[in-house]
């Protein structure tokens, strides 16, 4: 039985850490925000929702599959929270039959305890899904609910039953073995114990009963510990079967637990951002090799979580264009704009809704991030030689059909070599296929970009309005060769020659 | 058939008094002590104590260490030691136990791991079909042996009653404190009913499993109790036990141990090449002459450094070595820190490691075949005697140069580095001119930049300073100093990341 509510074809594996890249993507996209607010101060989604997010998916019919799931998840929320709350609840049973003693009788012992807890959970989880199993659209919630319905039927709580009440050793314990290395026993294999003492137990023991039993003293302490370790090698197979049939149905919660949660974080997400009056919208993933982006009042997700102020949104039109180039003054609103896109991008490919008024774009293959880092000690004299380790390891990930968001990489150089650099890394990128959003205010970049990529690039510049003041809107427009410091400068100082 | 072993060359220490200053200047033990850690028992250091001059011996060599890195044939020395060990842990079992039948079969089943170890080797060896002649007479040997009549009744006897001893299954019944033993009728296990029953939930990663009461070797006194009435009920079987291990107590061949020992030497270094290879180290087998002084080695590295550096991903630098022509002397300059001492060991290490037999740390090498290699480092802080000091080094210099033939290999880092500059530049051209007139191939570690143009003896190696970062330091060596280039394209161009690379790395 497999929960499948995240993937058609295989489990989401909640265990697997998050890879080194992708707290990389998450600090430069500042995603923290994003996952807080999904995450609802509850610790396991805290670590859980990160893991499916940044785990995008490649295909808009994977994509499909898991915003079906979602629309579910909107229109009956409170039966996928009953069902992880059963989940919830045999989890914690668990944890608390947690002991110390790993000897086969000890397993035996909790793991017996255990499935006292389990069945009952699986009867609830079944009457809860037998009940509403008729009032879900998505192929991912059908499939799940049939074959519990179908799998943990009458005969499968009679056979556990009947196998748990044999658990006790009614009979004593009888098990056979081989002889090992040196003549010990090894292969011990526990049977069920006789009904009665007739047919092929005779015939077992030809002999003398005497000759062939012995008895061990009730003061022979050495003895006795003997015995007992002789009655753990005889169970250690049956308490290792137990405790891993306990463990299969834990891991068939575990996945409800990680997969519903996921569903149920974005729903809070969602809830959270309607209180907000800020739009959320299901996008339209497309195939990769369209190249399409096209978004209506997109706006930075993390921002507008913990802004106080209303953030501005912005407009793209950049279908069939695998370049975006994206310079103006600094502090207008650039890399908030890139964080946007990339924050729709990330959530879309993990089945998310969008924060945008429209999204339709195609689904990258792989999306990595490379920002300018702020300034470290640490690597003082080793800034570009840093910058190009980062960006070669970046570079190793991406393929065809990958998804480049660049924050004024190559800016830890002098502009000549700097955009000399970008150029050759944006260009090599470009023919190999890899879609590439590049904020820079390199103006030698731009410049040779804007002249020679004019098909291919799309060309966007951080607006000022006539007084020079930000309106952090992005638009296209050519790259213009002035830097705006001096604003911040006059903004800062005053006017450059003014008195102090 | 008489068979001459594995190493042909000395497998002892040949009781030259400069070998131990060699590799303890060469830092070359540290590197040994961890290429055979774990083999303790076969004592492998002596061997790599025991370098060969003899090109027969170092070629013999060779072909054996290419065998090897064949995985057919590795995998079969892997297994074949990995068997003899276990046949050794059973015999000293055999040996310690007290219970009767207990030794007798662990003394068995000894038996037939040797039996099938010997079996396996020659089958996997006519399987690899192996080029060395160290090899193939091993193969010959082995099929011989294989076919005596004394193998073949051990097989034979040992097969029988391992086989019967398996056979036997029988059952406990325990109630209370009572024990009961009975033969085995065929009932199903009842694990594998709850298995089955629970088989429709997915298994994952949850399943911890229990833990075994920890077995040893020794009976406890319910085990004991049990095989007594184990054999009670198979009396036949546990009779012909105790007779086979007394007849058959001599089987171990001398010679399939000695081959046990000796290969272990090939494997303890390609283990090391290994470990090496994956963390970027290049190796190959040096192509080496007794008499032209022609050398050229390409990205060669320090085994120290690399055997050592706790942290994998630090690369350590690879450098060239090249001796053109009439040049017999590389004089290495650069500021301290540098790596100049690491060149002038690597060069050395090189060298040794060649006299072994063995692969070198580099991608390319032709080597002289030195007979041998002679060191003197500057070690530790000198005493104020400095006169005191300067005399045991030249005492120490004069020793090397007597031993010294147009065949060996001179070391020779920061000597006379505590004289006087007048004295030091003075001495230095003495002992540089000697090695000249003795044709003896030397790296000659010095800050005097002087020294590095004597004449057609010597070639002068410069650190390679980084016209960017000049404090930086690159632990490269060249023989002309680096031509100012556009360091933030090479810099690209070593991150793979210049357009051209870029479209090698993203193939559409």
């Amino acid at each position: 039985m497999r929960v499948r509510l995240l993937f058609p074809d295989r489990d989401f594996d909640p265990a697997v850490p998050l890879p080194p890249w992708a707290r990389e993507v998450i600090r430069d996209l500042r995603l923290d925000p994003v996952f807080d607010a999904m995450a609802a101060e509850d610790p396991y989604l805290r670590e859980l929702v990160p893991k499916v997010a940044l785990a995008g998916l490649a295909d808009p019919d994977a994509i499909r599959y898991r915003q079906e799931v979602f629309l579910d998840c909107l229109a009956h929320a409170d039966v996928l929270e009953g069902m992880r709350a059963l989940a919830l609840r045999a989890l914690a049973a668990e944890r608390e039959l947690w002991g110390f003693g790993d000897s086969p009788s000890s397993v035996l012992y909790r793991a017996t305890r255990l499935l006292d807890q389990l069945l009952p959970t699986l009867r609830a989880l079944r009457a809860l899904g037998g009940a509403h199993c008729a009032e879900f659209r998505s192929r991912g919630m059908q499939r799940l609910l049939d074959e519990l319905l179908r799998e943990i039927d009458a005969p499968f709580f009679a056979e556990a039953e009947a196998e748990r009440a044999e658990l006790e050793l009614p009979r004593g314990e009888l098990v056979s073995a081989r002889l090992g290395p040196g003549n010990k026993g090894e292969d011990y294999v526990l049977h069920r114990g006789p009904v009665e003492r007739s047919g092929w137990w005779r015939r077992a023991w030809p002999r003398r009963r005497s000759e062939l039993t012995f008895e061990v003293d009730d003061d022979d302490e050495t003895g006795h510990r003997a015995l007992a370790q002789l009655k753990d090698r005889g169970l250690a197979a049956s308490a290792r079967a137990v405790a891993d049939a306990n463990a299969h149905v834990l891991t068939y919660l575990d996945g409800l637990r990680a997969e519903l949660g996921f569903y149920l974080a974005v729903r809070t997400l969602t809830a959270r951002l309607a209180a907000l009056g800020a739009p959320f919208v299901r996008p339209e993933p497309r195939p990769t090799a369209e190249n399409a982006l096209a978004a209506d009042g997109l706006y930075d997700l993390g921002l507008a979580l913990t802004s106080p102020r209303p953030v501005v949104p912005n407009d793209v039109r950049a279908d069939g264009r695998p370049l975006l180039v994206v310079s103006g003054p600094n502090q207008g609103g650039k890399t908030t704009f890139l964080r946007s896109l990339g924050i729709a991008f990330l959530l879309m490919q993990c089945g998310s809704w969008v924060p945008a008024r429209r999204w339709v774009a195609s689904v990258p293959t792989v999306l990595r991030t490379h920002f300018k880092r702020e300034e470290d000690p640490a690597l003082r004299g080793g800034k570009l030689n840093e910058e190009l380790e980062r960006m070669s390891a970046t570079v190793e990930a991406l393929r065809a059909g990958g998804l480049l968001l660049a924050n004024e990489s190559f800016a830890s150089t002098s502009e000549r070599e700097g955009s000399l650099l970008a150029d050759g890394v944006t260009r090599g990128l470009l023919d190999g296929g890899v879609r590439v959003v590049y904020v820079t205010h390199l103006y030698d970049l731009t410049r040779r970009l804007y002249r020679e990529e004019a098909e291919r690039g799309l060309f966007l510049r951080a607006e000022r309005a006539p007084d020079g003041a930000r309106t952090f809107r992005v638009l296209p427009a050519p790259p213009l060769s002035t830097s705006f410091a001096v604003d911040l400068y006059r903004q800062v100082f005053g006017d450059p020659g003014a008195p102090e | 058939m008489e068979f001459a072993g594995l190493l042909r060359g000395p497998s002892g220490d040949t009781g030259d008094r400069s070998g131990a200053t060699t590799r303890a200047d060469l830092q070359l033990e540290p590197v040994f002590g961890a290429v055979v850690q774990g083999r303790e028992e076969y004592d492998l250091l002596p061997i790599f104590r025991a370098p060969s001059g003899d090109l027969g011996v170092v070629e013999f060599r060779q072909a054996v260490f290419r065998d090897l890195e064949r995985p057919a044939v590795r995998t079969a020395f892997e297994g074949f030691a990995g068997s003899l060990r276990s046949v050794r842990r059973s015999l000293a079992l055999a040996q310690r136990l007290p219970v009767p039948y207990q030794g007798a079969r662990w003394f068995l089943d000894a038996v037939r791991e040797y039996v099938a170890a010997a079996r396996r080797l020659s089958a996997a060896l006519a399987a690899a079909e192996p080029r060395s002649r160290g090899l193939r007479e091993l193969g010959e040997f082995l099929t011989e042996y294989l076919a005596t009549a004394k193998f073949l009744r051990l097989a034979e006897e040992s097969d029988r009653r391992g086989a019967a001893i398996a056979a036997l299954r029988y059952t406990l019944r325990i109630e209370e404190s009572r024990v009961t033993v009975g033969a085995f009728a065929g009932q199903a296990p009842f694990s594998a009913e709850v298995a089955a029953t629970f088989a429709r939930f997915p298994s994952g990663a949850r399943e911890r499993g229990t833990r075994a009461p920890r077995e040893r070797p020794e009976m406890d006194p319910v085990e004991e109790a049990v095989q007594a009435r184990v054999a009670l009920l198979f009396p036949r079987e546990f009779a012909e036990l105790a007779a086979f291990r007394d007849r058959e107590r001599e089987f171990f061949d001398p010679t399939v141990a000695r081959v046990d020992r000796e290969i272990q030497f090939y494997l303890a270094w390609l283990d090391h090449v290994r470990r090496l290879t994956e963390r970027g180290v290049p190796f190959c087998y040096p192509s080496l002459s007794e008499r032209s002084k022609e050398e050229r080695v390409l990205d060669a590295v320090d085994l120290a450094l690399v055997g050592t550096r706790a942290d994998p991903a630090t690369t350590v630098v690879a450098n060239d070595v090249a001796f053109h022509g009439a040049e017999r002397i590389l004089v290495v300059t650069g500021p301290n820190n540098g790596g100049k001492t690491t060149y002038a060991r690597m060069v050395g290490q090189l060298h040794y490691v060649a006299q072994l037999g063995a692969p070198v740390p580099a991608r390319e090498a032709s080597l002289l075949l030195v007979d041998r290699v002679l060191t003197h480092f500057e070690r530790g802080e000198p005493t104020a005697d400095l006169r005191g000091n300067l005399l045991d080094e030249l005492v120490r210099v004069h020793e090397l140069l007597a031993v010294a033939t147009d065949r060996s290999l001179l070391v020779l880092n920061e000597t006379f580095g505590s004289a006087a500059l007048e004295d030091a530049l003075f001495l230095g051209r003495e002992v540089l001119e000697r090695i000249a007139r003795r044709d003896a191939l030397a790296v000659f570690v010095t800050f005097l930049d002087e020294l590095a143009a004597l004449g057609p003896a010597t070639a002068s190696l410069g650190s390679v300073v980084s016209p960017e970062h000049p404090e930086a330091r690159t632990y490269r060596f060249r023989r002309q100093p680096a031509t100012g280039q556009a360091y933030a394209l090479a810099l690209a161009e070593r991150h793979g990341l210049t357009y051209e690379a870029l479209r090698r790395r993203l193939p559409s």
